[in-house]
């Protein structure tokens, strides 16, 4: 039987997360030749169905529905039972995003079936779909299987490459109307705290600062780096239980996990609960006064040196290097 | 009202993971309530003590757990309910977790249940969601602020940093994100009653479950450790010149600019 794999494409502010082209090359990975249906959820994303085909999926299936302008886990759920009853697919992945959490849980909770979370790796082994995902904060990896239902999982951001962008591929975008009702949560206001900047679980750079960044002031050398080099800002638990930053920058076992190409810790002493929300980042920066710091422990690059001073400096070497470039 | 917190005993975050026989090790490790777990136990009691009613304190695992439902004895909850799943379950998943809790508080008209939403260990965050669905009531995950009044809901949901308010009725599953409250330290005199609190222990048995109707609907085939970080290189020299090198570095040798 050939296999068929759904990806929820996610829409944020009009436009697919990047995440979603992550979850396509992953559903690639595990389809193995097999066919990939995005599904569009929403008030009006039909539009953006095509964006999907040309990050690989064959075809789309877009829900619209007006009670669908805002994600609630009870309306998505009925727009992609739809989806899943018209289809009949072998698995179904999401983002590993807010939404993603939220929503796989519910759908695999329903369709009594098993769910892979935070995905960093898919590979193919006799016939199985082989799922890696770290456990213990990135402590420690399991590697697992779905053995009973449809096979449901969410992608971590960052770790799964998405296919080349193909503006020449074309395949079908249908509509599918689905009767949405009884929702029994509802969003009376949306407060957007993280609209300045990057988010933070799938930026590409991070700046991160710990307690050594001293005061909420202190991280502004930290915004200026993120804004020249188009990362996000995050923070260490210290930062946070000092009041410096929100905890949405949290970074660590409690907090968040990350893996982008470029972690810079600014002040950070690098507390095992911390390493473990950060140590499998492709690149580490350490910039600490302190030479006995844990972070060099784990840091491919280290400076030993106030980062008030050091920061500024290098702003100004990747300003440079963009002008340049 | 009538409230039921999920609770999971899980290893201190202090701890290091090594393997035995392919296995996480844990022998001689620290084990605490999940941190997520707290700020629902912390959030219960206040419920309670704002609305009245009672706080039951759920776990599903081994005897071991009863050290962990004693600290929320102490720290306030009312009654704990241990089900002892040693004997049954060799490998379970969140399903089989979720199946259990939910054939447990079937029938039992909770009005609000609150876990955390993701556990530190296995780091899945289904629990939650799955149990709500199974008993066929809304959740809202990731929340930093709850408020109840005549039975009306009104919460702020933590969306990767954005704040929704949303709001909802009883009965209502909500799980929590770090900000919600500050859980408190158990008092000494809390310590003394939690000894005498009612903890129940249950088994499969006594919920009218089999194995095979929780059997976990995933398998883990293998489980190992990351490569060791090799340590980096620590630059040196006036700082100005460090600086201009780390950039080299992360351009030509890194190649992450």
């Amino acid at each position: 039987m050939a296999r068929k794999f759904l990806v929820l494409g996610e829409v944020r502010d009009g436009s697919l997360r990047n995440v979603s082209f992550e979850a396509i090359g992953a559903a690639k990975l595990a389809a193995a030749g097999g066919e990939i249906v995005g599904v569009l959820v929403g008030d009006s994303v039909q539009n953006l169905g095509n964006e999907m085909i040309q990050y690989g999926a064959d075809r789309v299936v877009a829900v619209e529905n007006d009670q669908l302008k805002q994600y609630t886990s009870d309306g998505y759920a009925q727009g992609l039972l739809a989806v899943i009853e018209q289809e009949k697919p072998e698995g179904i992945f999401f983002g590993h995003t807010a939404l993603g959490k939220d929503l796989a849980p519910k759908l695999a909770g329903k369709l009594e079936s098993g769910l892979i979370s935070d995905v960093t790796s898919i590979e193919e082994e006799g016939g199985n779909i082989v799922f890696t995902r770290p456990i213990y904060s990135g402590k420690a990896f399991e590697k697992k299987i779905v053995t009973g239902g449809v096979i449901f999982a969410t992608i971590r951001p960052n770790n799964i490459e998405p296919l080349a962008k193909d503006e020449s591929r074309s395949g079908d975008v249908a509509a599918l109307s689905v009767d949405i009702k009884d929702l029994r949560t509802i969003i009376k206001d949306v407060v957007r705290k993280a609209s300045e900047g990057v988010d933070l679980s799938e930026a590409k750079v991070i700046i991160a600062g710990g307690r050594g960044v001293k005061s909420e002031d202190g991280f502004e050398p930290l915004k200026e780096l993120a804004q020249v080099l188009g990362g996000a800002v995050g923070a260490s638990r210290g930062a946070c239980d000092a009041d410096y930053c929100d905890y949405s920058l949290q970074i660590g076992q409690t907090g968040k996990v990350v893996t982008p190409d470029l972690y810079i810790a600014c002040g950070i002493s690098g507390a095992i609960q911390h390493l473990a929300g950060m140590s499998n980042s492709k690149v580490i920066v350490a910039i600490n006064k302190d030479p006995e710091a844990n972070i060099f422990n784990v840091a491919d690059y280290g400076i030993v040196g106030d980062l008030f001073e050091v920061l500024p400096l290098l702003t100004e070497e990747f300003r440079k290097l963009k002008v340049n470039a | 009202m009538n409230i039921y917190v999920l609770l999971k005993r899980t290893f201190d975050t202090e701890e290091k993971i090594t393997l035995s026989n392919g296995k996480i090790n844990e022998d001689g490790a620290e084990f605490i309530i999940n941190p997520y777990d707290e700020y629902a136990v912390e959030e219960a009691i206040q419920v309670r003590d704002a609305q009245g009613g009672e706080v039951t304190v759920i776990s599903v695992g081994t005897e071991e757990a009863e050290k962990q439902l004693r600290t929320a004895l102490a720290m306030g909850a009312d009654k704990a309910v241990l089900i002892n799943i040693e004997d049954d379950v060799e490998n379970g998943d969140q399903f089989t977790t979720a199946k259990i809790i939910g054939e447990y508080l079937k029938g039992k008209k909770a009005d609000l249940i609150i876990a955390g939403n993701v556990a530190i260990d296995g780091g899945s965050g289904q629990v939650g969601p799955r149990v709500a669905e199974i008993l066929e009531i809304p959740y809202i995950t990731t929340i930093t602020k709850l408020d109840i009044a005549d039975g009306n809901v009104s919460v702020i949901r933590d969306v990767e940093g954005d704040s929704e308010t949303i709001e909802a009725s009883l009965p209502l599953l909500v799980t929590a994100q770090q900000g919600l409250n500050e859980p408190r330290y158990p008092s000494l005199p809390g310590i003394m009653k939690a000894k005498k609190k009612p903890l129940e222990e249950l088994e499969l048995d006594d919920l009218d479950l089999e194995e095979d109707d929780v059997e976990a609907k995933t398998k883990t085939i293998e489980i190992y450790l990351p490569a060791k970080k090799e340590a980096g290189k620590v630059l040196s020299g006036e700082i100005g010149d460090q600086v201009s090198e780390l950039v080299q570095l992360l351009r030509s040798e890194a190649k992450v600019i």
